[in-house]
């Protein structure tokens, strides 16, 4: 006999679906189907099926190669490692849970760690904009039932976020939105003709790094300004329109991605993207989100906030907290050479941070926490696997729109694996008697 | 457990009556005891020093999401306000909104004990406990939102009591909540659509159904399950010049309901931060603008069913937050800075604004002085609280400030004398005709008896008692002669010098030592859904809500690691 499981939360991107059915063996251990995820929800859950999976610790030789080490001697080097570094780099926490998180701020408050997340390469721009002038947003169900018109940014939700569409933004029918895709108007701003844009009612095909202008432009409509014939590659006549239905409708979101946030001006960018936002809503309602990637990567900006006060690149190294992107993000803190050891946990800067920032992590005492063997594990001095979370263990992560849902767990790990949060308690357990704290 | 006798002190204690007496207090396995029942106790010397129960805040906002959204939308102010760990104290940051750490030792600094997060929105109440678990010390409770619950409104539109009391049980337990919290009824859902409903008799967009039915409404339901604490409201039109009228309009809904319950509480409506809801004038000049306080200090001082919070203005540069969407909105267009907004599927909405209460400026100065006015007006001390609404109307460490302010004409005169609008605060509001000083018995009858007993917690906090909390507090304060200082009260109430949470040494010799054991109290109404309620609970998570019925709720496990759950009979 199988059991399904339902109501499961997908562990993988920022959309958090929380509506997975999972059908395990009757005796708890194997995972066999998964239902209403996306492709890349469902092989996540499969993966953790891969029969050649690590499952203990293993730390590297002079000569390369591994050697399998037990979890306390994994969490003592470890331990060690932070309490002697001076300003140790404690990267990631994306792809874990909040529980895991608060140990993890703890160690790095008692070894005065660098914290920082995925968002510093991905949406940190977005938090500093928002530290400029504050952000009008709802929760997606908002979107869900009471949005006519909504605008992709800069993002393909039909690849990156694949259920966002049809559980939240396009074609759900909602309390006040009965007729669903039909009664919402959706555009599409992006270089790439892009499957999402292929949805679209409106594709606006942005001139590359031209988004300020743009948005600047819809701004000058919005007051009924004169602009130029074209901006940033589009007509005037279509930024009018745009704007017209913009401040006609009922209630609108615009949702952005990398491609605004990661392109020219950066955080200027969602200044302006914030701004537009704020003047539709002298006119009607409007909001805007950012289509956040990892499936925790808001939760450990919120685990932060309430820790430390900042949702990214926090330097804890003076014995309180301080926060200066720029000085206090990964990538210029690895340049510049001032870490004197790397922990990375629940994301693959490997794979991610520019190749330059991945020899010094190379270069540098450096422990990876992953289920998975990544680029990252491959620089590492220590690897220590643990259980997927979401799938092996539960735990509260945040929804891109900050909406807090526990995850579950849904089928055994490996005998004899620790999670996240249990590795973590070793080494905090650890440091403190180090520390004598 | 180690036993603590705290000796000599001048103890205030207004439920036992006792008013500055010299006499021992003894704290033994968690509870207060007899100082006979101890042998061998730590001693702890409290000679020429106030000795009181730990205080119980009734309102503030220290933990949930938008709590969270001013830390991370504000690094500014963590610049200068910082400070290290120490042994077991853990870093603190931030002024308007600190650190959920340093909002515990913030608490403890002051004596306080428990503390009500006043606003949690339903679909964030794992934030607000994840947050409230992580606050060291003080024992913390939260009250969800119903004000602008598209289950509520339906029901209260027919006035459908039963099946409103069925709801409000079943998300109380889902959320771990204590009990029922009412912001701009039918506003912030008006806001959903970029509008607001300013007075209780207009109708919320779509729904159809009144503030004012909302609020009578949820005062029923409130009594029909006989909770703890009362209904608690943050009525229309908050901050707008006029608001008085709508305040005593509110007000009025719950005349002629009578408090059911078995905890000692006698009032059935709250109204918090009155300060903001007194006002006259029809604009914000200074020609215009007026305190009303004295008309709605008549109304309520004839009344015997209801309570408030003053909502003190300190004067300072802070963070407000809200869950009347429209009303931070409206605040956003009067200073031009960050505007943060986040509306709440089917539940409620809530706004962020860095706001500066200048005290060169008419307006700041005359909301400070209303807040005092309404204190001082006000004849029975235990229905009147002293709050800032923190951080809205002030950063919760300027209690104390507060406190002086009540208890020193001197200190009110001279921040009159100070600033550039003193005498225009003198003619327009009613300050200058108060010469009343609060006593320490008034301001415990508040902060302690009083609170204590509008929660529905009288039997544990609020008193130095035998078989209360070990909640004791030692102020370097001496009731003899001391009193005729403003700075010496104010130091004295916001750096404790000993204090005893349920029996354990947090602060001793005014050094934060523990993190203590701190709790999470919920209410559990123990009400079946009816099976209308059922039958629209499931459909609308399945329709409406963007997380599935059984991923709402929030499991004790971890959320609520140290529960202290209240059962309550409903009749």
């Amino acid at each position: 006999m199988t059991k399904l499981i339902t109501d499961v939360v997908c562990p993988f991107c920022g959309t958090l679906c929380d509506d997975l059915e999972v059908v395990v063996s009757d005796d708890g251990k194997e995972l066999l189907e998964v239902n209403n995820a996306c492709a890349i929800g469902a092989e996540k859950f499969l993966h953790s099926q891969a029969k050649d999976r690590l499952t203990r610790p293993r730390m590297r030789n002079e000569d390369g190669s591994w050697r399998e080490v037990s979890y306390d001697e994994a969490a003592e080097f470890t331990a060690q490692m932070l309490a002697k570094s001076k300003k140790p780099l404690m990267y990631g926490w994306s792809s874990t849970n909040c529980e895991s998180q608060v140990v993890g701020s703890h160690v790095a408050e008692l070894v005065g760690g660098q914290l920082d997340n995925t968002a510093t390469v991905c949406h940190g721009s977005t938090l500093i904009a928002v530290q400029d002038v504050g952000v009008p947003s709802c929760t997606l169900g908002e979107i869900k039932n009471r949005a006519d018109m909504v605008v992709f940014w800069g993002c393909n939700p039909a690849h990156a976020h694949p259920r966002h569409m049809s559980r939240y933004s396009l074609f759900p029918r909602g309390f006040f939105t009965a007729k669903g895709h039909r009664g919402r108007t959706a555009v599409v701003v992006d270089p790439r003709p892009t499957d999402s844009a292929n949805l679209a009612d409106i594709y606006l095909p942005v001139e590359q790094g031209r988004d300020y202008e743009l948005l600047s432009a819809l701004r000058v409509a919005f007051r009924n300004e004169q602009l130029p014939d074209v901006v940033a590659g589009i007509s005037k006549e279509k930024i009018y329109e745009v704007a017209e239905k913009m401040k006609n409708a009922r209630f609108g979101c615009i949702f952005f991605g990398m491609g605004v946030t990661h392109s020219l001006s950066n955080n200027h960018n969602i200044d302006i993207a914030i701004q537009v936002t704020r003047d539709l809503n002298e006119f009607t309602k409007w909001s805007i989100m950012p289509m956040r990637g990892h499936y925790n990567v808001t939760g450990a900006g919120e685990v932060w906030g309430w820790q430390f006060g900042f949702p990214f690149c926090v330097d804890l190294s003076r014995g309180f907290a301080r926060y200066n992107p720029g000085e206090s993000s990964s990538n210029d803190l690895l340049m510049r050479e001032e870490i004197d050891s790397v922990f990375v946990l629940g994301s693959d800067p490997g794979a991610h941070f520019p190749f330059s920032s991945v020899k010094k992590m190379n270069a540098l005492p450096c422990v990876v926490v992953d289920p998975h063997i990544t680029p990252s594990t491959v620089v590492a001095d220590l690897h220590v696997p643990v259980a997927f979370v979401g799938v092996e263990v539960g735990g509260c992560a945040y929804r891109m729109d900050s909406v807090p849902i526990e995850s579950h767990k849904v089928v055994d790990a490996p005998e004899g694996m620790l999670t996240d949060e249990e590795f973590l308690k070793l080494v905090l357990a650890r440091v403190k008697e180090i520390k004598g704290v | 457990m180690a036993e603590y006798i705290i000796k000599n002190g001048f103890v205030v204690d207004p439920t036992q009556g006792i008013n500055c007496e010299k006499m021992d207090v003894a704290v033994k396995d968690g509870k207060i005891v007899d100082a006979s029942e101890v042998m061998g106790a730590k001693v702890i010397d409290a000679s020429g020093k106030l000795v009181m129960a730990g205080a119980v805040d009734v309102h503030s906002h220290s933990a949930g999401p938008k709590v969270n959204v001013g830390r991370n939308l504000r690094p500014e102010e963590k610049l200068n306000c910082y400070n290290p760990a120490k042994g077991a104290k853990r870093m603190e940051a931030g002024f308007s909104v600190p650190t959920a750490i340093s909002s515990g030792y913030i608490f403890s600094r002051m004596g306080y004990g428990f503390a009500m997060e006043a606003a949690m929105p339903p679909l964030y109440a794992r934030h607000t406990h994840e947050e409230m678990r992580d606050t060291p010390i003080v024992d913390e409770a939260a009250l969800p939102v119903f004000g602008n619950n598209w289950f509520v409104m339906e029901y209260l539109k027919n006035n459908e009591i039963e099946n409103t009391a069925s709801y409000i049980s079943w998300l109380l337990k889902v959320t771990k909540g204590y009990g029922i919290k009412c912001v701009n009824p039918g506003g912030s859902e008006a806001w959903g659509w970029g509008m607001n409903c300013l007075t209780i008799d207009d109708p919320v967009p779509f729904f159809d159904v009144t503030p004012k039915q909302i609020i009578t409404g949820l005062i029923e339901a409130n009594e029909y399950l006989r909770l703890p604490h009362s209904m608690h409201l943050h009525t229309n039109s908050l901050g707008e010049p006029g608001n008085y009228q709508i305040t005593i309009d509110s007000l009025k809904c719950a005349e002629g309901i009578k408090a059911d319950n078995d905890f000692g509480r006698e009032q059935v409506l709250h109204h918090t931060h009155l300060q903001f809801h007194s006002y006259g004038g029809d604009s914000y000049s200074s020609k215009s603008f007026e305190s009303r306080s004295k008309e709605v200090m008549d109304y309520f001082n004839s009344t015997d069913n209801l309570t408030f919070d003053i909502g003190q203005v300190t004067l300072d540069e802070t963070t407000t937050m809200t869950a009347d969407g429209p009303f931070e909105y409206h605040l956003s267009h009067m200073n031009n800075l960050k505007w943060v907004n986040k509306d709440v599927e089917l539940e409620t909405c809530a706004g962020v604004v860095p706001f500066i209460y200048n005290p060169n400026s008419f307006i700041g100065v005359a909301q400070w002085a209303i807040g005092l006015e309404l204190a001082l007006q006000c004849k029975d001390m235990t229905k009147c609280y002293l709050t800032s609404d923190a951080p809205n109307a002030g950063p919760l460490c300027r209690y104390p400030r507060v406190m002086k302010w009540l208890m020193s004409l001197k200190s009110r005169d001279e921040i009159l004398d100070a600033c550039k609008y003193g005498e225009s605060v003198r003619r327009q509001c009613y300050i200058g005709e108060f010469d009343r000083e609060l006593t320490l018995y008034e301001l415990a009858q508040m902060n302690r008896q009083g609170a204590a007993r509008m929660l529905g917690l009288s039997n544990m906090f609020g008193s130095l008692k035998p078989g209360m909390e070990g909640d004791v507090v030692v102020y370097p304060l001496n009731p003899e002669s001391d009193l005729d200082d403003g700075e010496k009260i104010e130091h004295a109430f916001g750096n404790a010098e000993y204090f005893i949470k349920k029996g354990e040494l947090i602060i001793n010799d005014s050094e934060i030592i523990s993190n203590g054991s701190k709790r999470t109290f919920w209410v559990n109404a123990g009400k079946e859904l009816t099976p209308q309620v059922e039958r629209d609970v499931s459909e609308r998570f399945k329709k409406y809500y963007t997380v599935t019925r059984n991923n709402y709720e929030v499991k004790e496990h971890h959320y609520v690691p140290n529960e202290y759950m209240i059962e309550v009979n409903a009749a």
